[in-house]
């Protein structure tokens, strides 16, 4: 794992990532630091660390596009996967690698807030609690582009996908709000919740069917269909819960918290698992390839 | 020492490997021989843990590869079909990555330093390896195998890229590193195999098509029984006098050079060597032979003869070279 964690460090700064990531980091957030805080005359930063959960989103791609997919486009991994190391010690090694980059980014909101204990003394615990909620925050963020790159060969193909999962992590609340679920409901008002889903999901298996012996009869065709089953199946049954299931999964609102000085242990758990639940999916995609 | 019990690795419907069995002894040099696509690099990215088999089982120094595969892989230096190189890293920072991945506890330096000696690259040691020419990347990628001294060394059709000078020394590095180590190395090139090996495996569609061990099979490949022989004298004479010599079975004339001048291929019986017998022929009618050689066999002859067994029909083809 060390091994590629300083390997991983190092390649950073070889390339261009590194520095782009940096410097686009640090040029984003001192735009939102001269709007939020020094033009307002305010020592809150709390603003601040709101917005950089934006830029995040923007910029945790860059960092994490090529991490696991250009190893299997060069065949590097033919290298990394036969040497005795475990596929989590490699996983590890290179989350830890992106985490020590972004952490010199987030380290620049420090500086701001040296800067404005010049003019006035900042809350520096409230300060120290944003910190930490970026920190974690972006380490979620990383292990969802780490998982998005194991997925592909395809630098650009990673980026993409996992800005669009971020940005859905982001807008995990109003996504909840926007799901019709009552839409479905109302097809048949009269009939309890259970038995709508009961219809609706032999629908779903009727035409997963027709796909399934048209289409070549692949495995895949039902494993999406359970899914969509399962999916269906809760959306219903849920009903007036479902809003506030997304929101209790929103990165946002999980975030949002700790802009405001709240250290809640429950959030910082959620994110720990958030980060860990991803790198464990990326290790088994790696693990699943060896075995297709 | 590796050991494969009934491998086998189905890619869907598609059978790569098919029961495949074999044996390498530590100082042994194992040839895989087989054309392309015949799964010489599917087994051997089996036997380093790369990708799992469907069936049976590989044991790297009596370690099984899926049971305890990390102790396992760090008995293997694997060289793969594409040498996997950081391109954007120089060659040392590459080798030092590559020592600290493998664990390794010999002196770094010297280690390394003996190792670019070995392969010859300690001139291209602090240059980016993105700038290396095909054949210097295929010399860090056997580097990249050699460190650590692990025991079993598996390589992936070597001396592709190199020029022929280079195929040389490669091949007697490797000739020297095979003995005191288990070497595994595959090719498409029956000659290069034959330089370098002890012992052939001959493998076509995912089967053994034949085993050293069983049946001798460097010398059942030999040709010297058949030869390609240019001779200056009228044709029909010279094609007579050739099949007069005792154990030959025929002379098929080939193409002409210019006047009186022509090719031959003549066959003996196996084992029977009548060289000699056609120069003293030649000499006494007062003909010339221009040029003698044994014809060499080409994949496909070799899979015709394996799998036809002594009933081999005369070749048909020239440059029977598989190159």
């Amino acid at each position: 794992m060390g091994a590629i964690f300083r390997r991983e460090v190092l390649s950073y700064f070889t390339s261009p990532i590194g520095y782009i990531f940096l410097a686009a980091f640090y040029a984003c957030s001192a735009v939102s630091f001269t709007n939020n805080s020094l033009s307002h005359g305010t020592t809150q930063l709390d603003a601040i660390f709101g917005e950089l959960m934006i830029i995040l989103i923007v910029l945790i791609p860059i960092l994490t596009m090529r991490t696991l997919s250009e190893e299997k486009k060069n065949r590097t991994d033919q290298c990394l996967l036969t040497s005795p190391v475990s596929l989590g010690g490699i996983v590890a090694g290179k989350f830890f690698a992106a985490f020590l980059i972004y952490a010199m980014g987030v380290a620049i909101t420090l500086v701001y807030a040296v800067i404005v204990s010049a003019y006035a003394e900042p809350d520096w615990t409230v300060i120290a609690g944003n910190i930490t909620g970026l920190l974690l925050l972006g380490a979620a963020f990383i292990a969802v582009g780490m998982f998005c790159s194991s997925l592909t060969e395809n630098q650009v193909v990673s980026a993409v996908v996992s800005f669009i999962v971020m940005l859905a992590l982001y807008l995990f609340t109003t996504i909840g709000e926007v799901i019709p679920v009552d839409f479905i409901r109302n097809i048949f008002p009269t009939l309890a919740a259970w038995q709508v889903t009961v219809i609706v999901d032999v629908v779903i298996a009727a035409v997963a069917a027709a796909i399934y012996f048209a289409a070549g009869r692949r495995p895949n065709t039902v494993i999406i269909a359970f899914v969509a089953m399962l999916v269906v199946s809760g959306l219903l049954i849920g009903g007036d819960k479902v809003p506030e299931v997304f929101a209790k999964l929103s990165f946002w609102e999980r975030y949002y918290g700790f802009t405001y000085g709240l250290f809640d242990l429950s959030n910082v758990l959620f994110f720990v698992s958030a980060a860990v639940v991803f790198l464990f999916l990326s290790v088994r995609v790696l693990e699943k390839r060896r075995w297709a | 020492m590796i050991e494969v019990q009934d491998l086998s690795k189905r890619y869907g419907d598609k059978k790569a490997v098919d029961n495949i069995s074999f044996r390498a002894e530590d100082g042994e040099i194992l040839g895989f021989l087989g054309p392309n696509g015949a799964g010489k690099s599917t087994t051997m990215n089996i036997l380093t843990g790369y990708i799992s088999c469907t069936e049976g089982k590989a044991l790297i120094d009596g370690i099984d590869i899926l049971e305890d595969p990390i102790k396992a892989k760090s008995h293997i230096g694997y060289l793969p079909e594409q040498p996997p190189l950081y391109l954007d890293m120089t060659v040392k920072e590459y080798l030092n990555f590559i020592y600290d991945l493998k664990k390794c506890k010999l002196p770094r330096n010297s280690h390394l330093k003996d190792i670019c000696g070995l392969v010859k690259i300690e001139h291209v040691y602090g240059r980016i390896i993105k700038n290396l020419s095909k054949g210097y990347k295929q010399r860090v990628g056997l580097a990249q195998a050699l460190v650590g001294n692990p025991n079993v060394l598996i390589l992936d059709e070597p001396t592709v890229g190199l020029d022929p000078n280079q195929i040389i020394e490669i091949r007697s590095l490797i000739k020297k590193l095979g003995r005191n180590h288990t070497v595994i190395l595959s090719s498409h090139i029956l000659t290069e195999v034959q330089a370098v090996c002890d012992k052939i495996i001959v493998i076509n569609e995912g089967r053994i098509v034949a085993d050293d061990t069983e049946d001798n099979l460097s010398r059942r490949l030999s040709a010297d029984h058949k030869l390609l022989v240019r001779i200056e004298g009228p044709s029909d004479k010279v094609q007579k006098e050739i099949l007069s010599i005792k154990g030959a079975i025929s002379c098929e004339p080939g193409v002409t050079h210019g006047e009186n001048v022509r090719e031959y291929r003549v066959e003996a019986q196996e084992g029977v060597d009548i060289r000699r017998d056609i120069f003293r022929k030649m000499a006494e009618k007062g003909w010339y032979i221009l040029e003698m050689r044994s014809s060499e066999l080409s994949l496909e002859d070799i899979f015709i003869k394996l799998t036809m067994g002594e009933n081999v029909p005369a070749l048909d083809r020239t440059d029977g070279g598989a190159e």
